[in-house]
C-alpha cells in the first residue's frame, strides 16, 4: 500500500493553544480513510493545514511523494487535492450548472482566458452536466443555488470537488445537517466514488463512518490517539472513553 | 466524447449558451443610440456626456458588479486618463485615437500598481486604499499647477480631426458619434470578457472567494487583471471626456466624482452590463432637467437617492425593470410569479 | 521644531477624539460608518450657533456639542443603522455616503459654505514662549490636556467598569457576548451615541484648528479611516497612538514640505497598509 498523502509531525498553535500536536497521518492510494474525534479535536484545522489554507508551525505535508508544505492552495489543487467544507461554500447566485462548469473550467485551466466564449466550450459544460446527472442534480441545473434544499446543496458541494478530478478528496463532515430522507443519496454518492480516488472523511455520523471507512484515525485535542481498522477502533477502550466521556458531559 | 454523449446534454449546453446571446432589447438599445443622433440633434453634447459617464460606470461595474471590489476612488483612473489626454493635446499631439490609447495605458499602469494594495486586507482597508489613492492624486494634481492648470483647469486643449476627417464641432455631432462608437466597442469587449471562462471565475470570486481558493483559482492574479482592466477603461473614459469637451479640471479626480460613478452603477443596477449605461442616462438627464435648482438641493437629494437605493431598489433600475417584466410575464401567462434571484 | 511637534501632538489628540467613535463602531458592529464626520460637523456647527448667535461661553458649548450629536446618533442608530449591521458592505457604504451628502447639503444650506469663525475666550488665546523655536499655543495646550483627560477617562471606563468589559466582550465576539446575556442592542446604541457625541465634541474643539465648513466630513474622512485602520479597534491606546503619529506627520509635513501638503498623510497611510494591513495595534478591523 503506498501513501498518496501524508503528514509528518505537523504542528500548529494559536498562541498557547495547540490545535495540531505532532500529527503524523498517512492516507493510502484508493483509501477510504475516516478521521473522527470529539468536537474541537482539530479535525477541520488539519484539513486546512493539508489544503494550505493554514500554514503549519512545524512539520511537512507530502502529496504523492512531493513536499507541498510551502505551496499555496491553488498549487495543491492543481496537484490533485480537493476538499469540501463543513459549512457549504457555494455560489449562491449561480446555478449548479454554472458552478460545476466553473470548477471544470478551473481544472482545465481556462479561467484565465477572457477572450473565448464559455458557451462555446461545449465539452466543459457537457462534463459539468454529466457530473450533475451522476449526482442526481441535473433537474435543478438551472436554478440559483440559494433556492435549492439543503441536501442538494450538500451534494453540489461534493460535485464541485469531484469536478476537479482529484487524486485525494478531503470531505469535511459531508453528512452534517442533511435530513434523514436525503442522506440515502449522499451515502450512495460516497459509495460510488471512484476507487482511484483516495478519500479522507471527517465525520461525526458513526453510521456513515463504519459503513464507509476501511481505516480510521482518531484525533483528540490535536493529537492522534489511535488508528486502525473499524473493528479495532470500535473495540478500543480509549476511544470509547473519549466518546462516552463526551456523552457524559453532553 | 462520442456524438451520442454530447447530444445527451445538448439542452443544458444550449440553455447556457442562451444566457450569452444578444437579446432583442439590447439590439434595440443600440439602435436607439444611433437614432438619437438624428432625432435629438440639439442634445448631442449632453448625450456625449451620458456616453462618457456610461463608459466610466461600465468600468467600475467590472470590478464592483462582477468581482465584488468596492472602490471609493475609481475617479483616480478616470482623472488620470483625462489629464493624460489633455496634457498630450495641450503639448501639440492632438490625435484623438492615440490619445485614448495612451491615456488608457497610463491609467491601467496605475491600476496595476495599486491593485496589490487593494487586494490586501479587509473591506475597510480596500475602501481606504481606493479613497486614499484618489485623494492623493487630487492633491498632486492640485499642487502641480503648472502642469494641470490647478483649479482653473487645463487650457489650450485642441484636438485634431478623428482619422483626419471628422473634426470636433460646436454642436457635438462628432463628439457624440465618437463617444458612442468608443463606448460600443468597449462594451463589446467587456461583454466578451463577462461571458468568458474568466468572467465566470470573476463572478465566482465575488460570490465566494473562499470556494474559489479551494477550486484552485489563483484569486489574486484574477483580481489584478480585472482591476487593471477596469482602471484602463476608466482612463479611456476620462480621456474621452477631455477630448469631447476640450477641457479638463480637478473635479475629474474628486471624491465627488468617485461617489457619482458609484451612484450611477448602483442606480442602474450593478452586475448587469447595462446598469452603468442606464444609470448614466437617468442621472445626467435628471441633472439636466433639474439644473435650475441650487447645488445644495441637488446634493441633498443625491444623498437621499443613495439611501433610498439601499432600502428600496438595490437592484437599481435594471432590477426594477426585471421585476416589472417578471410581473407582466406572470400576469400574461397566469402563472406563479418566479422567486427573485 | 518643538513647536511643530507640540502642535502635531495637539492635533493628534483632537484627531483621536474625532476618530475614536469610528473605531468602536467598526470594532463592535463591523459597520463602516463613512458618515462619522457628519456627527463631528454637527457638533461643530452647534457650537458655532451657540457661540456666535446666542453668545454662550465657549466651555458651556462643549457639553452641548457632545449631547446633540449623541442624541442624533442614538436616534439614527436605532431607526436605520441597526437594520444594516448584517447588510453587505456595499449597502453600508452607499447608505453612509447618502448620509454624508445629505448632511453636507443641509449644512451648506443653513450655515453657508464659508469657514466658520469663532472667538475663543481670552483665557484660551495667545501663547507661551518657552524658548527659541518652541512656542506653546494656549488653545493647543488646552486641547492636549482636555483630550488627554478624556483618553484617560475612556481607558478607565473600558478597562475598569462593567460597561467597559461588556464592550470589550462584544468587540471580541458579539454572538458569544449575547449568549452571555449582554444586551447587545443596548450596548450598540449607547456606544454609537457616545462615539457620535465624542466626534461632535471634537468637531466643536476643532473649529479653531481644522476649519469647519460643509466639506468637513469628506475632507477628514481619510484621516479618521487611517486612525482606525492603523490604530485598530477594541482599545483606547491604539487609536490614540495612531492619531498622535498621524497628527505629528500631518503638521510636520505641512510645515516642512508645504509643497506637498496633505500628500504626506496619504503616503504614510499607503505605506502603513503595505507594511501592516491589520493595523499597528489592534487585531484586524474587519474579518
Amino acid at each position: 500500500m503506498d501513501a498518496v498523502l501524508e503528514t509528518r509531525n505537523l504542528r500548529k498553535h494559536f498562541g498557547a493553544l495547540a490545535v495540531a500536536n505532532d500529527v503524523s497521518l498517512t492516507v493510502d492510494r484508493g483509501a477510504r480513510h475516516a478521521l473522527i474525534g470529539p468536537n474541537g479535536a482539530g479535525k477541520t484545522t488539519l484539513v486546512n493545514l493539508l489544503t494550505g489554507a493554514l500554514a503549519p508551525n512545524a512539520g511537512r505535508v507530502i502529496l504523492e511523494g512531493v513536499d507541498i508544505t510551502g505551496e499555496p492552495q491553488h498549487r495543491r489543487v492543481a496537484r490533485g487535492l480537493a476538499r469540501t467544507f463543513q459549512v457549504n461554500q457555494l455560489f449562491p447566485g449561480m446555478t449548479p450548472l454554472e458552478s460545476v462548469a466553473l470548477s471544470v473550467a478551473q481544472r482545465r485551466g481556462t479561467t484565465g482566458r477572457w477572450w473565448p466564449r464559455l458557451a462555446r466550450d461545449g465539452e466543459a459544460i457537457d462534463e459539468a452536466a454529466e457530473l450533475l446527472d451522476r449526482l442526481r442534480l441535473l433537474d435543478c441545473a438551472h436554478e440559483p443555488t440559494k433556492t435549492l434544499p439543503y441536501g442538494r446543496q450538500r451534494m453540489l458541494e461534493i460535485a464541485l470537488a469531484l469536478a476537479l478530478q482529484p487524486r485525494v478528496l478531503l470531505l469535511d463532515e459531508p453528512a452534517a445537517g442533511v435530513p434523514e430522507d436525503e442522506s440515502v443519496e449522499l451515502y450512495a454518492t460516497l459509495a460510488e466514488l471512484p476507487e482511484t480516488v483516495a478519500v479522507l472523511l471527517i465525520e461525526h455520523d458513526m453510521d456513515l463512518v463504519f459503513r464507509f471507512a476501511r481505516h480510521i484515525t482518531v484525533l483528540v485535542a490535536g493529537s492522534v490517539l489511535v488508528e486502525g481498522s473499524p473493528e479495532e477502533i470500535s473495540a478500543d477502550v480509549r476511544v470509547r472513553e473519549v466518546y462516552l466521556g463526551e456523552a457524559d458531559h453532553g | 466524447m462520442t456524438m451520442d454523449h454530447k447530444l445527451r446534454y445538448a439542452p443544458e449546453v444550449d440553455r447556457l449558451k442562451a444566457t450569452a446571446s444578444w437579446r432583442l432589447s439590447e439590439v434595440g438599445f443600440w439602435l436607439l443610440t444611433i437614432a438619437a443622433y438624428f432625432l435629438l440633434p440639439r442634445q448631442l453634447v449632453l448625450l456625449s456626456r451620458v456616453a462618457v459617464m456610461g463608459l466610466f460606470a461600465l468600468s467600475l461595474d467590472l470590478i464592483l458588479g462582477y468581482a465584488g471590489i468596492i472602490s471609493l476612488g475609481h475617479a483616480a483612473f478616470f482623472g488620470l486618463g483625462g489629464y493624460a489626454a489633455g496634457i498630450l493635446a495641450q503639448h501639440g499631439w492632438g490625435e484623438p485615437l492615440s490619445g485614448l490609447v495612451v491615456a488608457g495605458m497610463i491609467a491601467a499602469l496605475l491600476g496595476f500598481a495599486t491593485s496589490f494594495l487593494v487586494l490586501r486586507g479587509s473591506d475597510l482597508t480596500r475602501l481606504m486604499v481606493t479613497l486614499g489613492i484618489c485623494l492623493m492624486l487630487f492633491e498632486v494634481a492640485n499642487k502641480l499647477r503648472s502642469l494641470t492648470g490647478g483649479t482653473d483647469g487645463l487650457q489650450g486643449v485642441s484636438l485634431w480631426p478623428i482619422l483626419g476627417i471628422w473634426s470636433f464641432d460646436l454642436y457635438g455631432r462628432t463628439a457624440y458619434g465618437y463617444s458612442i462608437i468608443v463606448l460600443f466597442l468597449i462594451f463589446l469587449l467587456v461583454r466578451r470578457v463577462i461571458h468568458s471562462p474568466y468572467g465566470l471565475a470573476l463572478r465566482g470570486i465575488k460570490e465566494n472567494q473562499r470556494r474559489m481558493h479551494a477550486l484552485g483559482t489563483p484569486v489574486a492574479r484574477r483580481l489584478v487583471v480585472a482591476y487593471t482592466m477596469a482602471a484602463g477603461l476608466a482612463g479611456v473614459a476620462g480621456a474621452l471626456l477631455t477630448q469631447t469637451t476640450q477641457f479638463v479640471s480637478l473635479d475629474v479626480l474628486s471624491f465627488e466624482k468617485s461617489a457619482e460613478v458609484l451612484l450611477i452603477v448602483v442606480l442602474g443596477g450593478s452586475g448587469t452590463l447595462y446598469g452603468g449605461l442606464i444609470g448614466s442616462l437617468a442621472l445626467i438627464v435628471a441633472q439636466y432637467l433639474l439644473s435650475g435648482i441650487s447645488p445644495e438641493y441637488w446634493q441633498f437629494w443625491i444623498g437621499i437617492a443613495f439611501i433610498a437605493l439601499v432600502f428600496l431598489a438595490r437592484g437599481g433600475l435594471m432590477g426594477l425593470a426585471r421585476g416589472a417584466l417578471a410581473l407582466l410575464h406572470a400576469r400574461w401567462h397566469g402563472s406563479e410569479i418566479p422567486s427573485g434571484g | 521644531m518643538l513647536t511643530v511637534l507640540f502642535d502635531g501632538i495637539a492635533s493628534g489628540g483632537l484627531l483621536f477624539l474625532l476618530a475614536l467613535g469610528l473605531s468602536i463602531t467598526l470594532g463592535i458592529m463591523n459597520f463602516v460608518n463613512l458618515a462619522h464626520g457628519a456627527f463631528a460637523m454637527l457638533g461643530g456647527y452647534v457650537a458655532v450657533v451657540l457661540l456666535n448667535r446666542w453668545g454662550v461661553p465657549f466651555l458651556y458649548c462643549l457639553p452641548v456639542a457632545f449631547v446633540v450629536p449623541a442624541l442624533a446618533g442614538l436616534v439614527l442608530e436605532r431607526t436605520i443603522y441597526a437594520r444594516l449591521y448584517n447588510a453587505n458592505p456595499l449597502d453600508q457604504v452607499l447608505f453612509t455616503i447618502g448620509i454624508v451628502f445629505a448632511s453636507m447639503a443641509t449644512a451648506s444650506y443653513f450655515m453657508g459654505s464659508q469657514h466658520q469663525i469663532i472667538q475663543l475666550p481670552p483665557f484660551l488665546q495667545g501663547q507661551y514662549h518657552v524658548m527659541a523655536g518652541f512656542d506653546v499655543g494656549i488653545y493647543r495646550l488646552f486641547l492636549l490636556g482636555f483630550c488627554g483627560l478624556i483618553a484617560l477617562f475612556l481607558h478607565l471606563v473600558l478597562m475598569r467598569t462593567r460597561f467597559g468589559s461588556r464592550l470589550r466582550a462584544a468587540v471580541d465576539n458579539g454572538r458569544i457576548a449575547q449568549g452571555l446575556g449582554i444586551n447587545v442592542n443596548r450596548l450598540f446604541a449607547i456606544t454609537f451615541a457616545m462615539g457620535s457625541g465624542l466626534a461632535g465634541l471634537g468637531g466643536a474643539l476643532g473649529i479653531e484648528i481644522l476649519n469647519l465648513d460643509p466639506v468637513f466630513p469628506v475632507k477628514f474622512l481619510v484621516y479618521f479611516l487611517i486612525v482606525v485602520a492603523v490604530g485598530g479597534t477594541g482599545t483606547v491606546g491604539g487609536p490614540l497612538a495612531a492619531a498622535l503619529i498621524l497628527g505629528i506627520f500631518d503638521v510636520a509635513g505641512k510645515y516642512y514640505v508645504s509643497q506637498i501638503g496633505a500628500f504626506v498623510i496619504y503616503a504614510v497611510m499607503v505605506i502603513m497598509l503595505i507594511w501592516r494591513p491589520q493595523g499597528l495595534f489592534g487585531r484586524r478591523a474587519v474579518d
